[in-house]
């Protein structure tokens, strides 16, 4: 019977979402509906939280814009989400990066990570 | 009159639908119901059909039930109940043909009734929405209390009816216009936007439902189901006419 629900939520999820993980600076391709049109907008940033699982994972993107700190969460499976890029893969050691919050310039640098791929 | 089938409730999730909005859904298992008698006006006074689902020992049934369906020659059923159709309607359903999710395509709503979860000896608070008391300023022992529930000597009495704490749940609920969302033919799944009453695994009874489906917050139109294979859902269709917005072009809509 789980197994049912199992089969619905698997069905969502996206295969040509990339593997991401937390400290990655990731750039996503949001599509925004504007009355009739559709365009697609930008977001770069890094991956600082993930919450949910399955078809419900969410990720939380911190960037800093114009000495503003801005965050936004995307469900990572939305048919909104165009495309997602890894730009950068990071070396961090907690699965939340809260902390980044407090930090600014050269203090909120992640180290970036050799990727295997 | 709406014709309803049992199915039994598999649990919730939630979907993305067209535009990435993000639905709650339950999902209900649709075995086809047989129907596995038939009532008629002359003869029992009113029209109905029998449906039956869900496989079950014979030995477990009294020897009358098995009569039931030895009758027609048919597999005993589990779960049976009656549905009412309109007398006009008797011919188009034969004895041991099964009605099944194909009853829901096109259909925009449907209306659920089933038994709610049993919550026991409820407060009313619980029970009955009340508010309760104050947490501070000097409530004590008093704070999920109903207050006064009658006057005074006149009239000496506590009315009828009186809202109090007592057995909540464990009882027939009936829950209208619940939207389709998705049907997935190939499970016989089901799945409407929203919450239906009981727990998961049990049966409820789902009815067509005449209401207007209520529209789901961002997709336009009110044109119905989604066949699972079509990537693009029929909503996109109705798209084009919805431009002038509004309720007057989505009744229009309603064919």
């Amino acid at each position: 019977m789980a197994n049912l629900i199992q089969i619905i939520e698997n069905k969502e999820i996206r295969n040509d979402i990339p593997k991401i993980s937390i400290g990655d600076t990731l750039k996503i391709s949001f599509k925004i509906k504007e009355g009739e049109k559709e365009r697609i907008q930008i977001f770069e940033g890094v991956l600082i939280a993930e919450r949910g699982s399955g078809n419900r994972k969410a990720i939380t993107v911190r960037k800093v814009s114009f000495s503003e700190g801005v965050e936004r969460m995307f469900p990572l499976y939305s048919p909104r989400i165009d495309k997602i890029e890894i730009m950068q893969s990071g070396h961090v050691r907690r699965s939340k990066l809260y902390y980044l919050r407090a930090l600014r310039g050269k203090k909120a640098r992640i180290r970036e990570r050799e990727r295997i791929s | 009159m709406s014709l309803g089938v049992m199915a039994s409730k598999i649990g919730m999730t939630q979907i993305f639908i067209e535009d990435g909005v993000r639905v709650p859904v339950t999902v209900l298992k649709i075995e086809p119901n047989i129907i596995i008698a038939k009532k008629n006006r002359e003869k029992d006074g009113y029209s109905a059909i029998r449906l039956g689902v869900g496989a079950i020992r014979e030995k477990l049934l009294t020897k009358a039930d098995r009569g039931q369906f030895s009758k027609f020659g048919i597999e005993c059923k589990r779960f049976v109940f009656e549905c009412r159709i309109s007398s006009s309607d008797e011919e188009s359903f034969t004895i041991g043909s099964s009605i099944g999710i194909e009853l829901f395509n096109g259909i925009g709503s449907v209306n659920v009734s089933a038994i709610s979860k049993g919550k026991g000896f409820a407060g009313v608070m619980k029970r009955h929405n009340f508010s309760g008391f104050p947490r501070t300023h000097g409530t004590h022992e008093f704070f999920r209390h109903g207050g006064s529930i009658g006057m005074r000597s006149r009239p000496g009495k506590v009315f009828k009816g009186k809202r109090m704490a007592g057995r909540m749940g464990n009882e027939l609920v009936h829950v209208k216009n619940l939207r389709i969302v998705k049907i997935i033919s190939e499970e016989n799944l089901l799945l409407i936007r929203g919450a239906v009453p009981g727990p998961k695994g049990k049966m409820v009874k789902i009815f067509t439902s005449n209401y207007r489906p209520r529209a789901l917050p961002g997709i336009s139109g009110y044109s119905a189901t989604i066949e699972e294979g079509s990537k693009k859902n029929p909503m996109k269709a109705s798209k084009a006419g919805m431009k002038s917005g509004g309720n007057k072009s989505s009744s229009q809509k309603k064919k």
